[in-house]
């Protein structure tokens, strides 16, 4: 009903050709609603030096899905949301509790997770059908699909104006968010939550091998242009959105992979955005 | 029997103002001990500086105080009519932050982070300019407003941290002394402040300081701590007492009695 909404709209607005078929209007939609997110997320990814981190998790919901599957669960999305989530706040404690380092706390994780799903995945050498996984299919996406996509877009906006300022203390300074009584551990444990969460989902659709890029390069680019936290943000999610645009549209007319060709844009964009760096200093 | 009344009364509450009181305090970092039973007694209205040696503590004690780090032992605080209020409201100024000079955020960003439950994010509104312009002002730091953080130069990042501090207007003001990236004058210009904000405001003051010049200028209270309290007095007791030869050494010492002669024949 929704969706019949926007054929209609797009028929009447948008009457390229590449619009033409249902499931590059599915697609388009899709990508309008988790490119924001990711130019959102990125911002304190970035800010936080956290790139590293948000790939781990990527590899913590790679596990979720096999383990999904193996279940037997006719959807292993659902068991993968909640694998990552309980994967994100283990690493996210262990983080906060040791003094090692915590590069390779990360690192070990993230490499014993991957593991784990390649090795439940190939189990009895049936790894093809989840190969998907690893390049992503934006073009496959379902109605029903899109509908989580519009529930997670909601429930993330609302969920960062309710903490950001409280994550972006903690990013200034440990002891002074404590010292302004924000906990931070708990704040952590609701952003890296909520980062498992979009990248667990969307994993099916971009893939694994170019998740993260998505959520880091939009963010790192207009981290080069800017210089207050508003314009950064807008910054930040109009390139997300521009390159997901531009990369769908290129990668009908190449008929190359969609979420690889987005990267490729917001790649493009922010080597642009470092030769107008300097200015921002 | 009386006697010993008036004595208690005295130990728990203060002489007439508000105090603040760290009792047994005890830091471990797995089997190191890092302080043990540190003692003290702050009044309002005073400037106390805590020196040492690198390594000592005094950092430690301070994010002790803030409850940042687990310790045992207990924060009280009093306020002017000898009643037990609780925890104090603590301002405090981080040595470093560590952040990434390249970030975006302004220090508008930092202070709406801070005080205001507005998405620093979304949206700004000209009252939220108004009110954080109003607390720079305090620290002459009002067109520092729109600048990011990585751009500013470590005294002018000082004052903005300090101004922060004082927005609530705390009980107690803890600040940690960075050991570089501020010239000289900026440090005479953070210290003139902070003793001007003591004069003005009613709030105590302790400060981990490495510069044991400005703390005989302008502190009114000395500690030294090293493990735990070695002495605690006027500047000029402490700087005199043999535990701070032994900790600074014989070449400070020198120095100083160097420096002291030289503006004693001036």
């Amino acid at each position: 009903m929704m969706l019949e909404l926007w054929y209609n709209f797009t028929d009447a607005v948008l009457p390229f050709q590449w619009l033409g078929h249902e499931f590059m209007k599915n697609a388009l939609l899709a990508i309008l609603l988790v490119t924001p997110i990711f130019g959102l997320l990125g911002t304190m990814i970035v800010m936080n030096k956290m790139a590293f981190f948000s790939d781990s998790l990527g590899h913590g919901a790679f596990t979720g899905i096999a383990i999904g599957s193996i279940l037997g669960l006719m959807e292993p999305v659902l068991a993968a949301v909640v694998f990552s989530i309980a994967f994100a706040l283990g690493i996210t404690f262990i983080k906060n509790k040791s003094r090692a380092s915590t590069d390779t706390i990360i690192g070990v994780f993230s490499s014993v997770a991957v593991a784990l799903g390649l090795v439940l995945m190939s189990f009895g050498g049936s790894f093809n059908k989840y190969s998907s996984y690893l390049i992503g299919d934006l073009l496959s996406i379902s109605a029903s699909e899109i509908l989580l996509l519009v529930f997670v877009f909601a429930s993330v906006v609302i969920l960062w104006t309710l903490i950001f300022n409280k994550l972006l203390l903690v990013s200034v300074n440990q002891s002074l968010a404590g010292s302004r009584g924000v906990k931070t551990l708990p704040v952590e444990m609701i952003f890296t939550s909520i980062i498992a969460v979009i990248v667990t989902i969307s994993i099916q659709w971009v893939g694994l091998l170019i998740i993260n890029s998505l959520l880091v390069l939009p963010a790192a680019a207009a981290k080069n242009i800017t210089s207050n936290v508003r314009t950064y943000t807008l910054f930040s999610v109009m390139i997300s959105v521009f390159s997901g645009v531009c990369g769908l549209i290129a990668s009908y007319y190449f008929n190359t992979a969609t979420g690889a060709t987005i990267v490729l844009v917001s790649g493009i964009i922010f080597f642009v955005s470092l030769a107008f760096k300097s200015k921002f200093d | 029997m009386n006697e010993i009344k008036e004595k208690q009364n005295c130990e728990n509450q203060c002489s007439g103002l508000c105090c603040t009181r760290v009792e047994n305090f005890c830091v471990n970092f797995g089997n190191n001990k890092i302080l043990e039973n540190v003692n003290l007694h702050i009044h309002c209205g005073e400037l106390t500086a805590i020196i040492g040696p690198n390594g000592g503590g005094k950092s430690t004690l301070l994010k002790a105080m803030l409850g940042d780090i687990k310790h045992s032992g207990e924060l009280k605080f009093f306020d002017a009519k000898g009643k037990h209020s609780g925890h104090p409201v603590i301002g405090y100024v981080p040595q470093n932050l560590h952040f990434e000079t390249g970030t975006p955020t302004s220090v508008l960003d930092l202070f709406m982070a801070s005080n205001f439950n507005t998405p620093t994010w979304l949206f700004t509104t000209k009252r939220i300019k108004r009110k954080v312009k109003e607390s720079l002002s305090i620290v002459k730091a009002e067109h520092l407003i729109d600048r990011r953080l990585g751009a500013l130069s470590g005294g002018e990042l000082q004052r903005v941290l300090l101004a922060l501090a004082l927005d609530p207007v705390p009980d107690l003001l803890l600040l940690d002394e960075p050991v570089s990236g501020i010239d000289q004058n900026g440090l005479e210009l953070f210290y003139k402040t902070v003793s001007e904000l003591r004069d003005n405001y009613d709030l105590s003051v302790i400060i981990v300081s490495h510069d044991l010049e400005f703390v005989e200028k302008y502190a009114d209270r000395a500690i030294l701590i090293n493990g735990t309290v070695l002495c605690n007095g006027s500047p000029k007791d402490v700087f005199n007492d043999k535990e701070t030869l032994k900790t600074f050494g014989i070449s400070w010492f020198n120095n100083r009695s160097n420096q002291l002669n030289v503006e004693g024949g001036n």
